[in-house]
């Protein structure tokens, strides 16, 4: 049993190790090269432990923990992200010097909350998971240089720690509900207890309240408000970070809990659309006349949050493995954008669209990525956020969302415009007075991987497809304690 | 047609990819060029395999191709070609290793990614005539794209973003619909495989609503007429190796999806709405010609006179008859030939006077007469001159026209003499100019490299003129079948489009009520 739940929890524990490690390196005085070194280790790790794993099924901690395919894949997805993050972040020009061990030590334990996440079959782990992952980022968004006459970071922080908690609050009132109609706090035995009073008033009140919590993490709206002001005030490489990781987090756990709502559930397939709606228009309407390309990015986060939630609205397996695929997609394809963001940036600096022109002739590498993450984000085939966007739309279009999917397809029309702009930008004016701009070996390595990953998602998803559509088939078929199968009606 | 050997259409679609990647680590200049030369003549002299093996016999798909791509959402990568879509895949093999002759010195800046980009649009052009499977055909449609938008936006004229970013706009903005029919059709028949979406019996609200889905993103493609004002800028901006592929394949695409996909899947809209299509093809026609006469930038007026020719094509296909959509079909080849080979004409001039103006590009006849030649055949063929390719087409589709509707037809005759109009001017102004020409003594006439890159086309011109039976040999059960699917009797026999007397049958099919 020892050695086995060792191999279970293997990547959690290395991800640990690895932030105790640099718990100590933070200590005293500053040493920022070995607690780089220290972190990308721990990633590389991390990603080995994930992948040896893979194939693990159990269930730890008197069946609070989880150890299926579903948890393992995403375990790996986040570690391959935790090394993609930090490759991306570079030698963190923005933040402050005395503060860069800590940067990674808490970099590492949200990731490590995060990884954590999607393993926890009971609220109480869950809950804890999830703070886990958001407290360390709530300490990172401040992490910036002060610039003379503007403290927008600690505004933005607070705003992020505000809203964060407020969303926690709301999604531990709607935890209150389900736990006081089941009595139980382990999720595969609320399911069954959960299906006599599924369509009561409480039932819906308090699987939306704990929506809620999540909806913040994703910026669906009208969650978003922190999001395109922190987006502004973090610094670049914070920003990517909060941008990518805690929405897979947030969708992971939407999967686990919208099983909750049996597959017939038309108010809550109306209020899920409802919101997918709002976030598309809202997203990409403002979106429109951004100038500052990081606050482009967050409102254009609202409105992917807003493409995520489609998958959810048809309320079934297909629906939800779309969801993934497509948040996962969208992880490579923001970052992608980040990559040029924290490289164009001039000593940190927020990078104003026209920032970026001449970028084909400035650096063509970092060109080339802009344009294949941009046009992904636009949902132009061949790469992953047009793949994307057709699984969640058939999957949308099969349950009958046939006003859904219209409404869909007029908001991608919509933000074509404005990710139009952002590649004309780069490729169709003259750099002017602008500097080239150099890349050193991880970088392009960071660039080409993105890129290969935003093109093989797109072009050949079938294993990955599989994998997560098998995943969250067999995390809903088999519930324990004798639940009715979902995939029925 | 099927077996371990017969990959060709692969071979035809990933050739110009892997030629591509050879070309993202070649250095020189020169070395790009010929490679890239080489690269496509070899794939058009390959292509032409696909003629020699092909079973004119069947309207079945050939050369078929079929893999398992994506299981979750069953998507295949499917291939196939057929009488309609084989002249097309030819046209563009053969067109490219002219768009590269004549971009050779146009370009000068970032040759690579010029050439890459070529190769890209290759890849993706005939990606689009072959796939058999819709989603792998929206890819293809829509992979082509961004390498056009920056063919216009990097190398093109002095308002080329604003003309990129129209262009990818418009049609990323219809093909948003295509998409949304394209999963409308899935649910449906739960298959991408567009074979089986064919003939199938939707019902009638929904074909009304798929065929207004394809008609958007088509029409823009095309494109027919309130739909038009993207081919102008994107024309006059684009480079010429640009503009002819806009010309020569781009705009085939919208016909050609009218003809693969609104007739065969939504027969019954398309009858309810032909009348209405036919009415916007008159306009096209007539408004095309009007425009072109008033133009004094030679791209602008052979952008124009694109669109009156698409005119004929969309009203071949909607005479819903043997003889008008194998007219249509010709058409487009035809189109494709001869604008092609104009906007080449317009480039070798923009060459040597840096400007397209008519009144100060005029009077070259004297100090280049084998290029006054070359410009004369092709506005002749323009104008549809007998004897020349764009008369058999247009003369087919007006049989087919009539056959629908007298009065109709009556109105688009304007059309084609505006046609010898507009030509004709421009021609004599190339030619011969005024009393007062500006003074071209020092301009060189065509070297052998821009005869050459001409010369394939006058060959067509010519051959299509005189002897077309090859090229519609291979049309007809296709069309037959395309026909019948869609509804309509066809014309008697297989041998009928020459025999242009108007069926009188399909004359009344197409004038049939819907439902």
């Amino acid at each position: 049993m020892p050695a086995s739940t060792l191999t279970a929890f293997l990547p959690e524990l290395v991800l640990l190790a690895g932030a105790l490690a640099l718990f100590t390196t933070a200590l005293g005085r500053s040493r920022v090269r070995q607690a780089r070194t220290l972190a990308l280790l721990t990633s590389f790790a991390a990603i080995l432990a994930a992948a040896l794993c893979l194939g693990q099924r159990t269930t730890l901690f008197n069946t609070a923990y989880c150890v299926d395919l579903f948890s393992q894949v995403l375990k790996l997805v986040f570690a391959c992200a935790f090394a993609l993050i930090l490759l991306l972040s570079g030698s963190l020009e923005d933040i402050r010097p005395d503060v860069k061990p800590e940067y990674y030590f808490f970099l590492t334990v949200s990731v490590c909350g995060l990884t954590m996440l999607v393993s926890c079959v009971d609220i109480i782990t869950l809950v804890v998971a999830l703070e886990a992952s958001a407290f360390p980022l709530y300490l990172m968004v401040p992490m910036r240089y002060e610039r003379p006459g503007q403290r927008s970071q600690m505004e933005s922080a607070v705003k992020y720690i505000m809203f964060g908690v407020a969303a926690n609050g709301i999604m531990l009132f709607g935890l209150s509900y389900l736990f006081g109609l089941t009595g139980t706090t382990s999720l595969p035995s609320l399911l069954p207890r959960l299906q006599p009073v599924i369509h009561s008033p409480a039932a819906i009140a308090g699987l939306a309240l704990t929506f809620c919590g999540l909806f913040y993490k994703l910026a669906v709206f009208p969650f978003h408000f922190w999001t395109p002001d922190v987006y502004q005030g973090a610094a670049n490489e914070t920003a990517g970070l909060v941008a990518s990781l805690p929405k897979l987090g947030a969708v992971a756990v939407l999967v686990r809990f919208v099983s909750l709502a049996s597959p017939d559930n038309p108010a809550l397939a109306v209020l899920l659309a409802i919101l997918a709606a709002g976030s598309m228009f809202y997203g990409n309407l403002i979106a429109l006349v951004q100038k500052d390309f990081k606050r482009l990015l967050g409102f254009s986060g609202i409105a992917h949050a807003g493409y995520a939630l489609i998958g959810f609205v048809a309320l079934d397996d297909l629906g939800y493995s779309a969801a993934l695929y497509y948040i996962v997609g969208y992880l490579l394809m923001v970052l992608a954008c980040f990559v040029v963001i924290c490289k164009v940036s001039r000593d940190g600096s927020n990078v104003a669209i026209e920032e970026l022109a001449g970028l084909h002739r400035r650096a063509p590498l970092l060109a080339v990525t802009l344009a294949v993450g941009v046009f992904a984000l636009a949902g132009v085939p061949p790469f992953v956020g047009f793949m994307g966007k057709l699984s969640l739309l058939t999957a949308a279009l099969h349950r009958g969302h046939l006003a859904l999917v219209i409404i869909a397809l007029v908001n991608s029309a919509i933000a074509i415009y404005y990710y139009l702009c952002v590649v004309r930008e780069a490729w169709f004016r003259d750099p002017g007075s602008l500097p080239p701009i150099r890349l050193n070996w991880p970088t392009r390595a960071l660039c080409i991987l993105l890129i290969g990953g935003i093109l093989a998602l797109g072009v050949a998803p079938g294993r990955f497809l599989d994998a997560l559509s098998t995943s969250v088939a067999q995390m809903h078929a088999a519930p324990p304690a004798g639940a009715p199968a979902l995939s029925g009606k | 047609m099927t077996g371990p050997t017969h990959h060709v259409l692969s071979l035809l679609i990933f050739g110009p990819l892997a030629a591509a990647a050879v070309a993202a680590v070649i250095k020189r200049e020169n070395l790009l060029r010929w490679w890239t030369l080489a690269a496509t003549t070899l794939l058009a002299g390959y292509s032409l395999t696909l003629y020699w093996n092909f079973e004119p016999g069947t309207h079945l798909f050939q050369f078929k191709e079929d893999a398992r791509w994506i299981p979750a959402l069953h998507i295949h990568y499917r291939l196939g070609l057929d009488g309609i879509s084989l002249l097309l895949v030819l046209l563009t093999t053969l067109i490219m290793p002219l768009c590269v002759l004549a971009s050779w010195r146009y370009i000068q800046a970032r040759v690579r990614e010029f050439m890459i980009c070529l190769l890209i649009m290759e890849t993706a052009m005939i990606g689009v005539f072959c796939a058999l499977d819709f989603i792998l055909f929206f890819v293809f449609w829509e992979a082509m794209l961004i390498p056009m938008a920056l063919l216009i936006g990097v190398w093109g004229g002095p308002r080329r973003v604003y003309a990129a970013l129209k262009f990818f706009i418009y049609t990323m903005g219809g093909s948003v619909f295509l998409l949304v029919a394209i999963i409308a059709l899935y649910t449906q028949r739960h298959t991408f495989y567009i074979p089986d979406l064919m003939g199938q019996p939707y019902s009638g609200a929904f074909q009304y609503w798929v065929f207004l889905a394809f008609f958007i993103s088509f029409a823009i493609k095309v494109p027919m007429f309130p739909f038009h004002t993207w081919l102008p800028a994107a024309h006059v901006e684009a480079p010429t190796a640009g503009s002819v592929l806009l010309a020569s394949v781009l705009l085939k695409m919208g016909a050609y999806g009218f003809l693969r996909f609104s007739l065969p899947i939504t027969p019954e809209a398309t009858r309810f709405f032909t009348p209405y299509v036919l009415c916007l093809s008159v306009v096209a026609i007539l408004y095309g010609g009007l425009t072109a006469l008033a133009q004094t930038d030679l791209k602008k007026l052979v952008a124009y006179s694109s669109v009156a020719h698409m005119g004929f094509a969309t009203l071949g296909i909607f005479a819903l008859n043997q003889i008008g959509v194998e007219g249509a079909l010709l058409v487009m080849i035809n189109h494709g030939v001869t604008t092609g080979a104009l906007f080449i004409v317009v480039g070798i001039i923009y060459e040597r006077l840096h400007t397209r103006d008519l009144s100060l590009a005029s009077g070259l006849g004297k100090a280049m007469p084998v290029f006054a030649a070359f410009a004369g055949v092709f506005a002749l063929s323009s104008l549809a001159f007998p004897g020349t390719n764009s008369f058999i087409g247009e003369f087919l589709v007006m049989s087919g026209g009539f056959a629908v509707s007298k009065p109709m037809m009556v109105c688009v005759v304007p059309g084609v003499v505006l046609a010898a109009a507009y030509m004709l001017r421009m021609l004599q102004k190339v030619a011969y100019g005024g009393t007062h020409n500006p003074d071209h003594s020092q301009v060189k006439d065509l070297c052998g490299r821009e005869v050459l890159a001409l010369a394939p086309l006058l060959v067509f011109v010519f051959w299509i003129g005189l002897h077309p039976e090859p090229f519609t040999r291979v049309m007809h059960a296709s069309v037959q079948h395309v026909l019948e699917q869609s509804g309509v009797k066809s014309a008697t026999g297989t041998s009928a489009p020459l025999r242009a007397q108007a069926p009188g049958d399909a004359f009344t099919a197409a004038r049939k009520p819907p439902l």
